[in-house]
């Protein structure tokens, strides 16, 4: 090596520096996602009874800090409440200037301070008025409700949500309990993952592909090899010499059952040579270790097996997302190869470099002649479809090939209410629940309660002296309810 | 009861369903808060001293030995570009007394290890958020030492949180009487080392030759320079060491931040999930400190990477507990290791994490890293083997700088 190296230092820029602990875990690709979105969070619903709000709102706050902090595109609160001592109290992003001003710009204002690379808008009025503008709501990429909230506010909120296919989260956090449900399309299809990389490993050792084959024949007889290269095969040479060699005393079958295998293990092991100094190969102990994950043959997860036979994969319309499309092209190279394409990454195992690097570069090649296959199915689906938008990403059609064991098609429902329209077996799911120690469901059922009342409250059907505090109606609820109901 | 404890209030002056019955709810208990001291210190500290203060505590202390690097601001939400390079204690504190009035928040800057068995003894509970096992292991054992039994006052609880990622815990520890960090040690095993044969001669992946550039080549060509994984200039050196490795090679894939992760060991940490674990290991801390609802018992585990998923159930603690057990912890050794290469596997080996051990048996010194004499008096042990030097199922106590106890362990030949 050269005693200096280029003074131009490749840095990160101070963007990728202040967010380096997340891009960790997200990547430029989930940064980008969280930076092209807007949040809405709707945390009051007007007075309560003569009072000025039912909700504190600081849950609601406290869920946009920490996604102010990793940089989320921007955020909108609508909150028509005033700032009072109360909120003092529990509200980190207010302070005593805030008094009497609207909560909804002061926390707003005090977030921003968080990140300057975030945009912050507040309104400080009913959210039912702003849902008058057509294009207010669509703005937004995900909606967090703070609950107590008016039956009707809600109604309007998540259906509109809903006909936008904008994510919603009701929320609720009083004392000591917490509960909040998520309102998803039917169909929510992610495609990164971020599967386990030990669980995302492919690497067709009882069908190798030729190049792979002819790999691990130019090996020879790896018996001549000198102690050096014999403790420097990677391990899947090693399995799949092996398991050839097993094939021609079984038949021409390779291990299937359990106890076969284990008989292949101990087949392997019988490899290994033991008269080195360490008294055993640290490349077959990987074969050893390997064995039962690694020789055995490709078999669909029932999760994308799943996503296969839904209706949105096999019958493609114009309007079909990009997911579908791509989804239904692999699905066409599954029912032709067996296989789903493969990801082309390769664990680390015991090996010369150039040894590893040269197989690495199989599986790397045999990963990208796959991609190609399923991009010409896509092509092909474009066409005959004749979609109006434009040609799905090259890009986007690898990242599906690479995560295609583990793509995920989320079934959303609508937020968790409990209603007279509530169908009989969730009903009677809840009254079994009831009868668990230990359930939760009391929770849930005390939260419904509390939307009830202050809905009866907001309405001007029940008075507010019923309704000492939250708190204790709460508590009391969870204990009526439990005995009760 | 001022306005600003509205909210409190409401939660201290009712029982709930799982208060205990002999729990008298009233302002008084809001009032105790205020007189109630704890410390808070670690990686978590911004997020536990705002829930603190607005939990009706007003005599705060903090630890925290770092200073603010722009790679906190994605979480640590009270620093702000301009704060960069100051003391995180005291801009912490000097904010939430700010923001919160009528709290007092006392800033100390260095290490939780600065201080000693004295100063631990004023406060009520310990909250930690500590970032490294080490100082975890050194709270955890000097909590369990200042245990008096005739004293009620000496146990202090310790309430405990960590994240990574996407992942978290939160614990509650009562110093003697519960499971204790050093009971689960296994549970925080070190990340198994890549051969040093493998990072000098047959590289393959793009961390192999980010350890080469580290640990070998900054030792053959800068070895009068002490390396600072802070300094940019170093890791600037080290990137480019490991690219051109890599190159020679053919292997893909350095990258500045992986060379970053690599050397500094770096763990992912969010925004979203610090919060989740400082508000669970904060309404502990309110719960053990007001009895309004019973508290966690013992050790709560949340993954958050794929949908929400929390645990809870009670650590064992283990009566071969090197810290709170009576019984020595069992080892399973080859007795053919020469001593120098067990105390090498020492700092891996998931139940001892010690990574300068002295040693001895009841009846003699096996190995004594200071004074100077007694080190080589000692040093030719290193290359005896374990047989030669102890019985089978003999104990052996071990030192470590780190820490302040003996750790015991009973040696079981293979």
């Amino acid at each position: 090596m050269t005693e200096s190296f280029p003074a131009a230092v490749a840095g990160p820029t101070s963007k990728e520096r202040k967010y380096d602990r997340q891009l960790r875990l997200w990547a430029a690709t989930g940064q980008q996602a969280l930076e092209d979105s807007r949040v809405l969070l709707v945390n009051s619903d007007g007075p309560l009874g003569g009072d000025n709000t039912g909700v504190s709102g600081v849950v609601g706050v406290e869920a946009l800090k920490n996604l102010v902090l990793p940089g989320i595109g921007g955020f909108t609160i609508v909150d028509p409440a005033t700032v009072t001592e109360a909120d003092l109290g529990v509200n980190f992003f207010l302070q005593e200037e805030s008094l009497g001003k609207s909560r909804a710009d002061e926390t707003c204002r005090l977030l921003r301070e968080l990140n300057p690379d975030v945009q912050g808008y507040s309104y400080s009025k009913p959210v039912t008025d702003l849902l008058n503008d057509p294009f207010f709501l669509p703005r937004h990429k995900l909606v967090i409700i703070t609950g107590p909230t008016r039956q009707s506010t809600l109604t309007s909120l998540t259906q509109a949500a809903q006909r936008l296919g904008i994510p919603v989260l009701y929320v609720h956090s009083v004392g000591f309990y917490s509960t909040f449900s998520l309102q998803l399309d039917a169909d929510f299809p992610i495609v990164e993952t971020h599967p386990d990389p030990e669980s995302s490993q492919d690497l067709r050792l009882l069908t190798p592909w030729p190049e792979l084959s002819a790999a691990a024949a130019s090996l020879g007889d790896l018996n001549a090899l000198d102690d050096h290269r014999h403790g420097h095969i990677p391990y899947i040479m090693i399995l799949l010499h092996l398991v050839e060699q097993w094939k021609q005393g079984h038949g021409g079958n390779p291990p299937g059952n359990y106890r076969e295998k284990t008989e292949f293990r101990e087949f392997v092991r019988s490899h290994a040579r033991t008269s080195n100094a360490e008294g055993g190969e640290e490349n077959f102990d990987e074969a050893v270790a390997a064995v039962l994950k690694t020789v055995t043959p490709f078999s669909l997860r029932s999760s994308t097996r799943e996503i296969f036979e839904m209706d949105e994969c096999q019958n493609l319309t114009r309007q079909s997302s990009d997911f579908w499309v791509i989804a239904s092209a692999i699905r066409g190279f599954y029912q032709e190869h067996h296989v789903l394409p493969l990801p082309g990454s390769l664990p680390d195992m015991k090996a010369q470099s150039a040894d590893y690097v040269a197989l690495q570069n199989i599986y790397k090649a045999k990963a990208r002649c796959d991609i190609d296959d399923v991009t010409a199915r896509v092509r092909q689906l474009e066409s005959r479809l004749g979609r109006s938008k434009s040609p799905i990403l090259d890009r986007e059609i690898e990242v599906f090939c690479k995560n295609a064991a583990h793509i995920k098609v989320v079934h959303g429902r609508p937020v968790a209410r409990l209603t007279h329209a509530t169908d009989p077996v969730t009903l009677k799911a809840i009254r079994n629940q009831l009868n668990t120690p230990d359930s939760l469901i009391p929770i849930f059922l005390a939260a419904q309660i509390l939307d009830a009342v202050v809905d009866e409250i907001k309405v001007g059907i029940r008075k507010r002296p019923n309704f000492q505090s939250t708190t204790t109606v709460f508590g009391l609820i969870i204990q009526s309810v439990s005995w009760h109901l | 009861m001022a306005g600003g404890e509205k909210h409190l209030y409401k939660v201290m002056s009712k029982p709930g369903p799982h208060c205990d019955e002999d729990w008298t709810p009233g302002s008084a208990i809001i009032d105790m808060l205020e007189s109630t001291k704890v410390l808070g210190a670690g990686g978590l500290g911004c997020e536990i001293l705002k829930n603190l203060a607005l939990s009706g505590f007003k005599d705060i202390h903090v630890i925290d030995m770092d200073t603010i690097d722009i790679s906190n601001l994605n979480r640590q939400f009270l620093f702000r570009q301009s704060d960069i390079g100051k003391p995180k204690a005291e801009v912490a504190a000097a904010f939430v007394e700010k923001r919160v009035k009528g709290v007092r928040i006392t800033p100390f800057v260095g290490k939780i290890q600065d201080k000693d068995e004295d100063f631990y003894m004023q406060f009520k509970i310990i909250i930690c958020g500590l970032d490294s096992i080490e100082a975890r292991r050194w709270i955890n054992a000097t909590l369990i030492g200042m245990v008096d039994p005739e004293n009620q006052e000496s146990l202090k609880p310790l309430v405990d949180g960590g994240t990574e990622g996407f992942k978290g815990q939160a614990r509650v520890i009562l110093p003697t009487l519960t499971s204790c960090i050093e009971c689960q040690l296994d549970m925080h095993a070190p990340r198994p080392a890549v051969p040093l044969c493998t990072i000098a001669t047959i590289p393959r992946q793009p961390q192999h030759c980010i350890e080469w550039a580290h640990q070998i080549a900054w030792q053959d060509k800068r070895k009068d320079d002490p390396f600072d994984s802070d300094n940019m200039e170093h890791i600037s050196w080290v990137y480019h060491a490991a690219l051109e490795r890599a190159q020679h090679f053919h292997i893909a894939g350095v990258t500045f931040q992986m060379t970053q992760g690599v050397v500094k060991n770096i763990i992912p940490a969010i925004a979203s999930t610090n919060a989740v674990i400082a508000a669970s290991t904060t309404s502990e801390v309110l719960k053990i400190a007001t009895g309004c609802n019973p508290y966690l018992n013992n050790y709560m585990m949340y993954a958050g990477e794929e949908g929400v998923y929390t645990y809870t159930f009670e650590a064992e603690k283990k009566s071969d507990c090197p810290v709170c057990g009576n019984l020595a912890r069992k080892m399973d050794v080859d007795p053919d290791l020469t001593l120098g290469e067990f105390i090498e596997s020492l700092g891996e080996r998931a139940e001892a994490q010690l990574k300068k051990p002295s040693m001895r048996t009841e009846e003699k010194t096996l190995y004594q890293r200071f004074p100077p004499q007694l080190e080589e008096h000692t040093r030719p042990n290193l290359r005896l083997k374990l047989r030669d030097l102890v019985e089978d199922g003999e104990e052996i106590a071990v030192s470590d700088p780190a820490y302040t106890i003996d750790f015991r362990y009973r040696l079981v030949f293979k």
